[in-house]
Formats: C-alpha cells, structure tokens, sequence
C-alpha cells in the first residue's frame, strides 16, 4: 500500500442522507484496511441547505478536511450541488452526479444546470439513482447506496464489493438491509 | 478494540470509562451528540443524564452532583458558557470534590451558529479553569479521561474546549472495552468553609486557585497531551511550529503537502500552558510559526516567554494567519511558506456565481403559517424582533423578516428596550419571536421584565412541542425528560398568567383568520401581550409516524 489518500467529497442538500452514506464509506474503507477520516456538518446546515462532507482514506490520514481541488472523486446526490464543487475541482477531478434536482426560489433550472455540467472536462456520470430507487424499489432515500453501487462497479472509488456489503451488515438495521443491499446492487448492476 | 467514533460519541465512551455517573447539559451544535446520547444510554449503564432548562441550571445541578461525590459529564456548545459563566467562576474557587468535565464546543466559521464566532478559550483565563483542546476523536477519547484525571487530582473542573472540525469529525478510535460499573449513590457531606465563598474566604479561596493551577502546570510539564512531533535533525532548519488543538492536524497536512521537516509542538493543554516545555522548544529557534484558529492567545503567550527564553527569534502567528475563520492546511502551508521563504500557489477557484442555497423551513413546518400571515398584516413600521431556533431562518429569504436578532431569549427584551425608549406616543408596534424552548431557556425573564417595567410588545411563543434547531431534545413544556420518563408539562400560558401577562391567546395558526384577528387586537393593546401558537414541529410529525409505523 502506497500512502496514497483517497480524498472524497460527498454533498447534497440536508436531508438526502449525506451523513448516512459517509458513515457507511467510514465503515467500509475500516474494512479494507486503511486508515480513515472524515468531516461533516450538522444543524442549520441540514435544514435543507447545501452540505458537503469529507471523507479521506489511506495508509495514514492527518487532517479530515480536502484541500480545494485535491477531490479524487466527487459524489453529488443533486445537480447544482454537484455542479457547485466544479468551482473548486481539480483536473484529476471524477464527478458521480446523481439525476436529481431540488430546485428553491432564485435557483437555475435543470437545463442551464446540466448544460454547465456539460461543458466540464472532468471525467463526469450522471446517473437516474433517484428515479431508479422509486421505481424499482418505491424509495428514494437510498439512491446513495446505489450511487455507491455504481462508484464501485466503475471503479470510481478503490472499495471491493464485499467490503460494501459486509458494512451493510455491520451498520444497516436489520429490517433496512435488504432495501439497502438492493439499491447497492441495482446502481452495481446499471 | 478500534472503532470508528464521532468526536463526540469518543466523549461519550470515555466518560464512561471513567466512571460517569452523572450527566447535564443544554442542547446545541456541535456538541448535542453527547446529550443525546446519554439519553439513550445511560439507563442500560446506570448513569443519570438529563438536559436542564439552560446551561447556567446544567452546571449548578453539576456542582450538586459533584459536592456530592459523584463523577460528571457537562455538555453544551461555545454560547453556553456565556449562560454559565455566573456559576462557573465561583466554583473554580469552591473547587469540586467528584471529577468533573465540562464540554464547550466552539463553531469557527460559524457552520451552526449565528450570534458571533466565539472563542471560549478566553474563559479559561477569566476564571483559572484548566482548558484541554482535542484535535481529533482519539483525543477526545484521551482527553476526556485525563481531563477527570485532573479534575479528581487536583479537585478543579476541568474545560474539554472541542471545535466542530474535531466534534464532527469521524476516525478510528482505540477504546477500552466498556465495562460495567456499580452505580455510585450521592452523598453530600457538609463543608461550607469550601463549598461558600463569602468573604473574607472568598480571598483565601483566591490564592488556593492559583497554588492549584501551579500544581496543574507542573503536571501539564509532564503530560503526554502536549508533544514535540519531529526529530532532532529537523531542528536544522531553526524553524519550529507551535499548533494547538485541531490546528495541529492542518499543520501536519500542510508539512507533508511542502515536503518540509520542522519541529512541532503540540499543545493539547490551552490552560495551564506548559511553560518549560515551550521555553526548552522555543530555545534553539531562529523562527517559530504558532498556528491556532481565531484569536491567537497562545502566540501572546509565547512572545512573553521568549523575552526572557530568547528575544532574538521572530515570531509568526496572526500576521500570517486569519483571525476569522477556521483553518485548513493551505492557509497553515500559506503561512508556512512565507516563514521559511519559499513558493507556494495557492489552488484559484473558478467563480461561476452559483446561487446559494441556504436553509430553509421543512414543508409543512407551522413557522410558514405563522412567519408571512403576521409580516402581511402587521402595520408599515412594525418591528420585528428574531431568536434562536428554526425560527431564525425567518431572517433569510424569502421572509427577510427580522429587525434584529442575538442570542436566546432576547426577542423580548430587546422589545421592551424599544419601546421604553421610543415612549407610548410613538405608539410604535414591536412583535417578538420565539420558540417553546427558548422561552424555557431564557425568554421568561424578559417577559417578565415587561410586565414589571411596563412596554407593550407583543409576544409570539411558536410551540412546536420540541427544541427542533439542535435535533429534537425533549424541553420543559413536553412532558417528557432526556432519559424517556414522563414529567411534568409546564404550561406556557399559565407561567405568563402567573408573572402578570394579562392579554393571552393560545391558538393552532392553522387557523389563520383566528391568528390576524388576534394579532390586530392584541396590536392595540397598552401592555404586553401573548399569543402562544401551538403547532407541532412537521419533521417530529414525520418521526413520530415513522415510529409507530415501524411498531
Ligand atoms: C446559550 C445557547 N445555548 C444553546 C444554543 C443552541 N440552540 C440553537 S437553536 C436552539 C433551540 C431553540 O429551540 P426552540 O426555541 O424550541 O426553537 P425551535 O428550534 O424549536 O424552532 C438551541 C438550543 C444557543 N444558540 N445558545
Ligand atoms: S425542524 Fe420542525 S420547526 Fe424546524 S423547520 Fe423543520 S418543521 Fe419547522
């Protein structure tokens, strides 16, 4: 293991369940060995305000926080909020975008928003993790598992499989793991 | 056994391995994760966890506790001490007998706070209270059990200082085991040549303190909270860092990142300093960076120590470093770069003048049925006064609605200030907004004020059943404590009634019209008024469905 550092951002608006899947990643790259650190935000930034976590894993992790444009991969559970983190991206800089978009009073709308994620040169998916998860499994919240499923099929992020799903099974409730499990392996399998 | 702990959830199990028995607070960000979790845990281990009614009445019923010989947990955010200041400079004198640890936690950058980006560093200094600053959850985890070292060593309490990068902060932790404790009863033996300042002890308690803290600073000499990192042959340079609290962790990113090996001490212990150790660090040095977020006390500190330990070294600290904001390892390798005279390129941002999006009102939340239905009725030049909660977000668009806005509780008195100062013919109107806990917390003693000194605002309390802001903890009016069990459930209306409120509606503002006609009623009045809109939070509603839907 090179003491290379995985460095990934993770945002969204409050609410999406941001934190959940940052406490989940903690778990799994635990899992695989590396040393892990992460930063996230709680309060009035949850109240449906844009919040951006840090998640940073290798041989040995100092600070929890991500240097502007030092992100490996960028996991945006919304579209402006994904084309927010363009300002302060690097060239190595890989954008999951998750199809879904929250609009408020003075926002974008979903075309301009896509047009400037369009024009970026980073290596960019944008993928129908919500739209799947309510259509094939009538919920939307775990559109971050399946964006985690998808990250890890691409080999966007440096995690096996089998750590993700032994996570699942350490952290997950039981009632919840199947629903969880399912949403890994539909964004696996798309 | 390792594990990966939130900051906060490594006080958490430290405290309980160190024998806590005995936990209060008031909720806020970002150290509600502590509170929050006693209530559900400390039943299963025997320990008795509660959040009083504010932070002054948390640690009051701490001392109680300690006088009593139990072990405790105090936990609140960075404006609490200011509410406690009152109790706690007294009992640095009293001293305590079973351990005690307060928590403060501060919010640079203001990620969750509004009223001012505080730096409670300077309490320790105000009231000789020895202060611990963690950078990370393992030294939260360490910290907190050499913090009731300490504390029952030298019969002081002692102040774990946290910032929300290191209490939001998750990494792997290693912990002890848990293991089960007996629970301790209290038992208060009467001492009140050291449990009553009252002069002339009050002195004499004076001088005690300070012996004490003198006794604390040998042992912060020696302590392994405060640690040079870097070998001796990285002395070379003449260069040394001194970084406290979670500044260290910048300061290790920003070394790595310029490929630079300098000598660093890391101060874990704020108050009492270890001066020895810094003069013996300080010594060989041409130049010394100290880097630590907001104001720089340590860097004072450090330049009265090197007048006499070497006068010649150049200091560095605030003039290369913000005062506002919290750190990050470009703006310690900034900093750095300019000390030893080398490059460094900053990452340019591109700007693409996204709008932003800031919080706002859940749906369905009762706020949006109070908040526009009042700014549209209320007559041109009405005062609006804001607090503390999810109400604040009134201040934001779309509703732009508040006058003025501090810290809990000051709704009203500010009110009241107005209008005595404006005088009865302006016939101005002032209306106040605050929620159920706030009014719990601090708003009665300004209702009360204007009552007894006579004004005339008019005062909404938004009974949403819950303290919403800070993640739904229980309060007064609830009728249910931290730890699950009934209590009694005071009522808002009959505390205004009893303190001489004369004009008093309680209304569900659902019912729209019934809210205008009120409110243009309770406009004319010529003394204080209240309408207490009880409505219950929409998130609570979400959860509590939830609930039984999964029962
Ligand atoms: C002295 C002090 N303690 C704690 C806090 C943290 N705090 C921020 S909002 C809030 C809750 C207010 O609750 P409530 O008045 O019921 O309003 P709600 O959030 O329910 O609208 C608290 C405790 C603070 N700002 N100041
Ligand atoms: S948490 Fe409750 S009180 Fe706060 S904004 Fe949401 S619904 Fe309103």
């Amino acid at each position: 293991m090179t003491n290379k550092i995985f460095n990934l951002i993770i945002n969204g608006v409050g609410g999406q369940g941001v934190i959940t899947l940052l406490i989940l990643i903690d778990q799994v790259a635990m899992n695989e060995g590396y040393d892990v650190r992460s930063s996230e935000l709680h309060g009035l930034s949850q109240r449906g305000g844009s919040v951006e976590t840090h998640i940073r894993f290798g041989k040995k992790v100092n600070s929890p926080l991500i240097a502007n444009g030092k992100a490996d991969l960028i996991l945006s559970l919304e579209i402006l909020e994904g084309l927010r983190e363009t300002e302060k991206s690097g060239k190595q800089t890989k954008f999951l975008v998750n199809d879904y978009f929250l609009p408020f009073l003075g926002s974008l709308t979903a075309e301009e928003i896509k047009k400037q994620l369009g024009l970026i040169k980073n290596e960019t998916y944008i993928i129908p993790a919500s739209k799947d998860c309510k259509e094939k499994l009538q919920n939307e919240i775990v559109c971050t598992l399946y964006s985690l499923g998808y990250a890890v099929a691409k080999n966007l992020i440096p995690m096996k499989k089998e750590s993700v799903l032994k996570a699942i099974d350490q952290m997950v409730p039981e009632k919840y793991k199947e629903l969880n499990i399912n949403a890994f392996n539909l964004g696996y399998g798309s | 056994m390792k594990k990966i702990l939130l900051g906060n959830e490594a006080i958490v199990r430290a405290a309980l391995a160190s024998g806590v028995s005995y936990v209060t607070g008031y909720p806020g960000c970002p150290s509600a994760e502590i509170g929050d979790e006693f209530g559900k845990i400390a039943k299963e281990n025997g320990v008795y966890a509660e959040y009083a009614t504010n932070e002054k009445t948390a640690l009051e019923s701490a001392i109680g506790a300690s006088f009593s010989g139990l072990k405790v947990l105090v936990n609140m955010k960075s404006f609490g001490i200011n509410v406690c200041s009152d109790v706690l400079l007294p009992l640095a004198y009293t001293g305590t007998k079973g351990g005690m640890v307060i928590v403060v936690a501060d919010d640079p950058s203001c990620w969750s706070s509004a009223q001012s980006e505080q730096n409670s560093r300077m309490y320790a200094y105000l009231g000789h209270i020895p202060m611990l600053e963690p950078a990370d959850p393992q030294e939260c985890y360490d910290f907190t059990k050499i913090g009731f070292e300490i504390s029952e060593k030298f019969n002081m309490p002692v102040i774990l200082r946290t910032v929300t990068r290191c209490a939001h902060q998750r990494a792997v932790v290693e912990v002890d085991e848990p293991h089960s404790v007996e629970t301790p009863r209290g038992d208060f033996v009467k001492n009140p040549h050291q449990y009553s300042t009252m002069p002339p002890r009050t002195l004499e308690m004076k001088k005690e303190l300070l012996e004490k803290i003198k006794k604390i600073q040998a042992y912060a000499e020696k302590s392994k909270i405060n640690k040079i990192v870097g070998l001796p042959k990285s002395y070379n340079l003449k260069v040394g860092i001194i970084a406290s609290g979670v500044a260290g962790l910048h300061v290790m990113e920003a070394l790595e990142e310029l490929k630079l090996d300098l000598p660093v001490l890391q101060l874990g212990s704020f108050y009492p300093l270890p001066k020895e150790k810094i003069i013996k660090f300080i010594k060989p040095l041409k130049k010394v960076l100290v880097v630590e977020e907001l104001e720089g006390y340590v860097e004072k500190e450090i330049a009265v120590l090197a007048k006499d330990a070497n006068a010649k070294m150049e200091i560095f600290g605030k003039n290369v470093l913000p005062i506002i904001g919290e750190l990050s390892a470009e703006k310690v390798c900034g900093a750095l770069s300019k000390v030893v005279g080398m490059k460094f390129a900053e990452f340019k941002t591109k700007n693409l003048n996204l709008p932003k999006r800031t919080a706002r009102l859940c749906e369905g939340c009762p706020y949006w049925y109070i908040l526009p239905t009042i700014k549209r009725i209320a007559p041109e030049g009405t005062i609006f006064g804001g607090d503390i909660g999810c109400n604040m977000i009134g201040a934001l668009p779309p509703h732009s609605m508040y006058d003025y806005l501090f810290c809990m509780g000051a709704s009203i008195g500010v009110a009241h200030g107005i209008l005595k100062a404006e005088g009865p013919e302006r016939s101005r109107k002032v209306i106040s907004f605050m929620g159920d806990g706030t009014f719990f917390h601090s708003g009665i003693a300004g209702m009360v004020n204007a009552v007894y000194n006579k004004s005339n605002p008019l005062m909404i309390v938004m009974d949403n059943r819950i303290t919403a802001m800070t993640g739904h903890q229980p309060n007064p009016g609830m009728g249910k404590n931290l730890m699950g069990e009934e209590a009694p459930e005071l009522s808002i209306e009959e505390i205004a009634k009893a303190c001489g409120v004369k004009n008093i509606k309680v209304l569900d503002p659902i019912n729209q019209k019934e809210l205008e006609d009120v409110v243009k009623e309770f406009l004319e009045k010529e003394e204080i008024s209240l309408i207490v809109c009880k409505k219950i939070c929409a998130l609570l509603l979400k959860k509590q469905t939830a609930e039984k839907h999964d029962q």
